[in-house]
């Protein structure tokens, strides 16, 4: 019987079967192990969350090959893994250890201001950042399975996974109130393939999963997001940089299912101790604002 | 006849899009008072063990697990075939099912992402042959109770053949995603052939 591997189905279908769920940062199998426990839908293995990266500085690249294969070891849900943009090989180096999603991130540290990975060559499924629709659109003609919103990572202020999601959001709105002639115009306008942009404006949707990421700190933050018509979402720096992170993580999982019931997301809110301390992006300089990188 | 999908984490979406395309009037149901006024049930794709999890943290795990030993017709794909086995492998510790299909099953067993396929199979009663299966960390069948009636198998990476679809009464299961292919023969199969003979035996 014939089986076929990688087919757009399963890459895509996979992250189907993370709806409605959270995906978090964990730099080991112990905090795998508590993501897990907590209800986690999946893990992203990486060797420092995005605001140790930002504190620390240095060129940020992909995770020790032993390290993702212990995270993997530790629990039985998906694992995923960072490569940088554009570093193909980082990105064949994940597929040999059989990670379940490569997400090409803007997190670490750009190994081509061109290009992105082509990643029809791959048998994993990608996940990628954007900002608007026309960048989710380059990334899908491309061979991204999932997109997620970019926000800003490592920042625990979740305004730019809201201006993100609303403009992707807003953009895919209006697609659907234009006549067909108008959206040759609009293709040429977000430099996205016309076919994606007419398939878009068709369903009112995006062909592919859309989570949301960056500076999603809180239960409420996590609620907010899934309104804002997030299929999902990731946490980076919100969980294991705050005070008790089994519970805020099972606080996230609770307000992700019922983001649309003020009072379980109360319940879930209370008593979690410090969330991450964060930083205003509003204070960030533009240079090191990691949702600039990717074109 | 009112079918809900269990709405707590996963691919719901695509089986509640499934159930209107075969004609049926589905709601997605999540909170016990919404379980206990469904009169079929879907379990959908996703991860077993979040389901799992929301389903005991928003107490409405016991309630599922009784309505399906009382004969609530159920199907569940991937994911909701797990929630439905009485006995799993590879499970994390404490993971719990709702139960109620004698079956042993293996999560992750066809491997890991890389190693999610499609392929042609032949499920019996669903014709006519075959029907496009997308297995996703799929699970298979590692052992069947007396009264489960095997409805497909499949060959895995062990050269055995293990059941990928199962019937048992009122509860089918599926170790694949018909919910991603626009081929809604086994959502019919469900509504026609598993939902009708329920309402027959009440």
């Amino acid at each position: 019987m014939a089986e076929t591997t990688g087919t757009g189905r399963v890459k895509r279908g996979m992250a189907e079967m993370l709806k409605g769920g959270v995906i978090m940062d964990v730099v080991n199998a112990e905090q795998a192990k508590i993501a897990q426990d907590a209800g986690a839908v999946a893990v992203m293995a990486l060797e420092r969350v995005p605001a140790d990266i930002r504190a620390q500085g240095g060129v940020a690249r992909m995770s020790d090959p032993d390290m993702i294969e212990k995270i993997k070891a530790a629990v039985s849900i998906p694992v995923m893994a960072k490569a940088r943009i554009g570093h193909f090989v980082e990105a064949q180096i994940l597929q040999s250890l059989g990670v379940d999603y490569i997400d090409e991130s803007e997190v670490l540290t750009p190994a081509d201001y061109k290009n992105h990975i082509n990643k029809w060559n791959f048998t994993v499924p990608f996940v990628c950042g954007a900002t608007n629709l026309g960048e989710a659109l380059r990334r899908i003609n491309e061979g991204a399975a999932m997109i997620r919103s970019k926000g800003e990572a490592g920042t625990g202020d979740v305004s730019n996974a809201v201006t993100h999601m609303r403009e992707i959001g807003g953009e895919i709105r209006r697609l659907t109130s234009m006549r067909e002639d108008e959206l040759y115009v609009a293709a040429k306008e977000m430099q996205a393939p016309f076919e994606l942009v007419k398939e878009v404006a068709q369903n009112g949707k995006l062909p592919v999963v859309l989570f949301t990421a960056g500076g999603i700190a809180t239960p409420a933050d996590a609620a907010m997001m899934m309104h804002m018509g997030a299929d999902g979402v990731f946490i980076g720096s919100g969980i294991f940089k705050s005070g008790d992170p089994a519970r805020r993580a099972a606080a996230c999982v609770k307000a992700t299912t019922f983001f649309d019931d003020p009072k379980i997301i109360a319940d879930a809110s209370r008593g979690l101790g410090d969330a991450m301390v964060g930083i205003n992006v509003a204070d960030i300089p533009v240079p090191h604002r990691l949702a600039d990188r990717g074109w | 006849m009112k079918v809900g999908v269990l709405a707590l984490q996963g691919d719901v979406r695509e089986h509640v899009l499934a159930l209107q395309e075969c004609g049926a009037d589905p709601v997605i149901v999540r909170r016990s008072a919404e379980i206990a006024a469904i009169d079929a049930l879907i379990l959908p794709g996703g991860e077993s063990t979040t389901i799992a999890l929301l389903a005991q943290v928003f107490d409405v795990f016991e309630l599922i697990r009784d309505r399906i030993r009382d004969g609530l017709p159920v199907y569940g794909s991937c994911a909701g075939m797990i929630l439905l086995a009485d006995r799993v492998l590879d499970a994390v510790d404490g993971q719990r099912t709702f139960g109620g299909l004698d079956i042993t099953v293996r999560r992750n067993a066809f491997g890991r992402q890389v190693d999610s396929f499609e392929s042609d199979l032949s499920v019996k009663g669903v014709t006519p042959a075959p029907l496009k299966a997308v297995f996703i960390r799929a699970p298979w069948v590692e052992q069947v109770g007396q009264g489960v009636e095997v409805l497909a198998s499949i060959q895995g990476s062990d050269g055995r053949e293990h059941p990928v679809a199962v019937r048992q009464g009122t509860i089918l299961a599926t170790s694949f995603h018909p919910e991603l292919t626009g081929d809604h023969r086994i959502h019919r199969y469900f509504l026609e052939q598993v939902c009708r003979s329920a309402t027959r035996i009440k």
